[in-house]
């Protein structure tokens, strides 16, 4: 149950210099450990491309273009990028290969940077997050860590198992609730949203600190089922004023540029407040968060680096853009 | 929202076709829009850099620019491409004759295996005269075991689980179970994990040396991004699997992991999943999906279900009806009824040319055309062959019996009323006025894109 031990135990024979080996402790090192692979497929892509290159032309130009287009980063986004890179070099501000690989992280940070990323929940009252996403996108494991969090800072959570379409959902998020140690409303033959309506209820009559709701997988694209969930949506904020606080969606960081119009049409119905960029610890590069500002501006707020209930991290741009590059 | 491949496709071609010449460089020019739609498509970076140069050479040699009709011809030539990087393919599933088959899923977390053994399963059902097994062998999952249990309960397919034993336990089990009942093929549920890892790969290797499946399909999100090919090369690297699942086909994704994972490992798409009801999953057809990509729509698949679900004898006589103009509401639910035989409307819709991709921005609701059959089903007979007979007080009847009220049972029969005189209409060969006489429920689907002012049935809550 530790992917992190068996990550670094099978990688760092293969990494022959790279920071994995000096990864420091503590949040830092342990989203470095998460994305080493993501790191290496971009930055050690882009350095080798670097170094076999003494002059920046097109032909430089067109392997960075490789190298971010393998690591999920979406067409406009590269354009852009390699436009931008383009100019700098005309403008005289890039005069040799050294510098190209400082200019990409800065333009890529940037994109990243005025994202407002901190959870808003209520100050007094209990707070109520919605979790929505697409089908075998991670949503409950990424429910029962982000219960996890709230447990480990001393409240209580309740969650609310509104999957009552996929079969045994409801048993997965009880095996869940049970490990991280929160309570579950359920009831099997229930329309969703009177699940959530009871679990808002309960979490007024029991004096609970933190709701979290999980939902049924859908496609994005099936009209139908994104009106149930605004039901949901409805439902709650009648019970709990301004519930839910937070709108939460979960992408699978291995989605391609699909993750963007997943975003969009959630957001169309139930207006998200944030992202959760799930299973981030593979070879996917969850590149395509890149490419999202170009066409909604929605902040990612956490990210998934592993199967452990601890593994769900507060998005930070810095770490993460300098974790892809250091 | 960005423009899909077909958009595109459609764009760029449509361009070609009013210019009266082609030159080397406006072809350059509308391939590079074709690239960055596969780009946007997913599909990956090499495949789609080796397609574009493919493509270019044919298009700009002789033959285009000599040719009758050039544009149609580059059409010609980009569906055959991706056509050719899709297939050959043959789904057929071979059958042991001396003891139960064994079919392997294996897959990454969340790509929907579970699901997927259960709609194999049916479709072994339905089209193979066997009686397929489950093996609930992802015994790592929480919940993995109940879930495949409760599907199998739905679709009533036996699986063979244990919680207390191990992945490969329980796949000899199963096996074993299958010989002794002359059951099979056995379709093995695998653990999947979030990615590549030693441990899961250690554990499909020795269940594919120990328990020997006659088959290995890998199980794929059709929504993954470039890291699709990554992980199938893995998976192929390590098991050798013999096809690929393609699933959540019915999304917005537009297929880029179907045109690049056969390219890159060399194995086909076999079949692929469409949505979440068990009986959504279909053998792969890459001429079909060509088409579709290119905005053809699958024409072929349309017409295929459509034989399936209408009886010839009903059709014909529906015709006659049609034709003399003696329609009347039985008649309409009988083909409201057979348009339901043949799967959900939205799926429907996705076969035809030029509605495919434009899927999303078309908000229709299938229960509004249950509603009109349960509004047609609290009809006597004599209501039906004659609706102008129905008064208020009938109509406060049909819609208590249907659950709608009299203003919606109204609204039927007037477009009823009015779909009649188009039919007489068309039968004359007006077809544009079809459109405008669709009940409820029909109507957006045929009707102007939302935002615009529609016609007809408006959408009651």
């Amino acid at each position: 149950m530790c992917p992190f031990g068996l990550f670094s135990k099978k990688e760092k024979p293969e990494e022959d210099s790279g920071p994995l080996e000096e990864a420091s402790p503590g949040l830092l090192g342990k989203l470095r450990n998460g994305l080493a692979k993501t790191r290496r497929k971009v930055s050690g892509g882009l350095r080798s491309v670097l170094s076999l290159h003494r002059s920046i032309d097109e032909e430089l130009l067109e392997e960075l273009e490789e190298q971010l287009y393998l690591a999920d980063v979406g067409p406009r986004a590269v354009m852009r990028y390699c436009e931008e890179l383009r100019q700098a070099h005309r403008d005289g501000h890039i005069q040799n290969t050294d510098q190209v690989m400082d200019f990409l992280k800065d333009l890529m940070r940037d994109d990243l940077s005025d994202w407002d990323t901190e959870l808003h929940l209520p100050e007094e009252g209990p707070a109520v997050i919605m979790v929505a996403g697409v089908n075998g996108s991670g949503k409950t494991t990424s429910i029962a860590k982000l219960a996890s969090r709230f447990v480990r800072s001393g409240q209580r959570v309740l969650l609310a198992a509104s999957d009552t379409f996929r079969a045994a959902a409801i048993e997965q998020l009880e095996i869940w609730a049970q490990r991280v140690g929160a309570d579950i409303v359920k009831n099997e033959s229930a329309d969703p949203a009177a699940v959530a309506f009871d679990a808002a209820e309960s979490t007024l009559a029991r004096d609970y600190n933190v709701l979290i709701i999980d939902t049924a997988g859908r496609l994005h694209t099936r009209r139908n089922l994104m009106r149930e969930l605004q039901k949901i949506h409805r439902v709650v904020g009648r019970k709990i004023p301004g519930a839910p606080h937070e709108t939460l969606i979960v992408l699978d960081a291995t989605t391609g540029q699909n993750a963007i119009s997943q975003a969009i049409q959630f957001n169309e119905s139930i207006a998200l407040s944030g992202i959760v960029l799930a299973k981030l610890d593979g070879t996917a590069k969850g590149g395509v968060i890149f490419g999202m500002k170009d066409q909604i501006e929605l902040p990612v707020k956490f990210i998934g680096i592993g199967e452990g209930v601890d593994d769900l991290l507060p998005f930070e741009p810095e770490p993460f853009v300098e974790a892809l590059f250091d | 929202m960005f423009e899909t491949l077909t958009d595109t496709l459609e764009g760029f071609f449509s361009k070609m076709r009013g210019r009266p010449r082609l030159t080397e460089k406006s072809i350059k020019e509308g391939l590079r829009e074709v690239r960055l739609a596969l780009l946007e498509a997913d599909v990956h970076y090499r495949v789609v850099k080796d397609f574009i140069e493919r493509v270019t050479e044919k298009a700009i040699g002789e033959e285009v620019i000599k040719g009758v009709n050039p544009a149609q011809q580059i059409v010609k030539i980009v569906h055959d491409e991706i056509e050719a990087l899709m297939g050959p393919v043959d789904s057929r599933i071979p059958m042991r004759q001396d003891g139960p088959t064994v079919l392997m899923l294996c897959g990454l977390q969340g790509s929907g295996k579970t699901t997927t053994a259960a709609k194999l399963a049916l479709h072994i059902r339905r089209n193979y005269s066997a009686r397929p097994i489950m093996a609930a062998a992802d015994v790592r999952r929480p919940a993995a075991i109940d879930q495949l249990e409760t599907l199998g309960r739905e679709i009533n397919v036996p699986v063979v689980s244990d919680r207390g034993a191990d992945a490969l336990m329980v796949a000899m089990k199963a096996r074993f179970e299958a010989a002794e009942k002359e059951m099979g093929p056995v379709i093995l549920d695998t653990a999947g994990r979030l990615h590549i890892d030693d441990e899961m790969m250690g554990e499909l290797r020795e269940m594919k040396s120990r328990v020997n499946p006659d088959q290995i399909y890998l199980v794929a999100d059709a929504m993954t991004g470039q890291d699709a090919v990554n992980s199938a090369l893995e998976f192929n690297r390590q098991l050798e699997f013999d096809g690929i699942i393609l699933t959540k086909l019915d999304g917005d994704a537009r297929g880029g992991a179907a045109l690049s994972i056969k390219a890159v490992t060399g194995k086909p798409v076999k079949f692929v999943g469409l949505g979440e009801k068990l009986d959504r999953f279909e053998e792969f057809h890459p001429d079909r999906m060509a088409d579709r990509i290119l905005g053809m729509g699958d024409v072929v698949g349309l017409v295929e279900k459509a034989q399936e679900a209408i009886e010839d004898e009903d059709a014909r006589e529906l015709e006659e009806r049609l034709r003399k103009a003696k329609f009347d509401l039985e008649d309409f639910r009988k083909q409201i009824q057979m348009v339901k035989r043949m799967g959900p409307l939205r799926e429907i819709m996705g076969h035809l040319p030029f509605i495919g991709s434009k899927l999303d921005q078309l908000d229709f609701d299938e229960s509004q055309v249950n509603k009109v059959e349960a509004i047609i089903n609290s009809m006597t007979p004599r209501e039906r062959e004659r609706p102008e007979i129905i008064n208020s007080s009938r109509r406060v009847r049909i819609a208590e019996g249907s659950g709608t009220d009299p203003v919606m049972v109204n609204q039927l029969l007037k477009q009823f009323k009015q779909m009649k005189k188009v039919m007489r209409k068309m039968s004359r060969g007006n077809v544009e006025a079809f459109a405008d006489a669709l009940p409820p429920g029909f109507d957006q689907m045929a009707g102007p894109p939302p935002g615009t002012r529609r016609r007809g049935g408006k959408k009651r809550k």
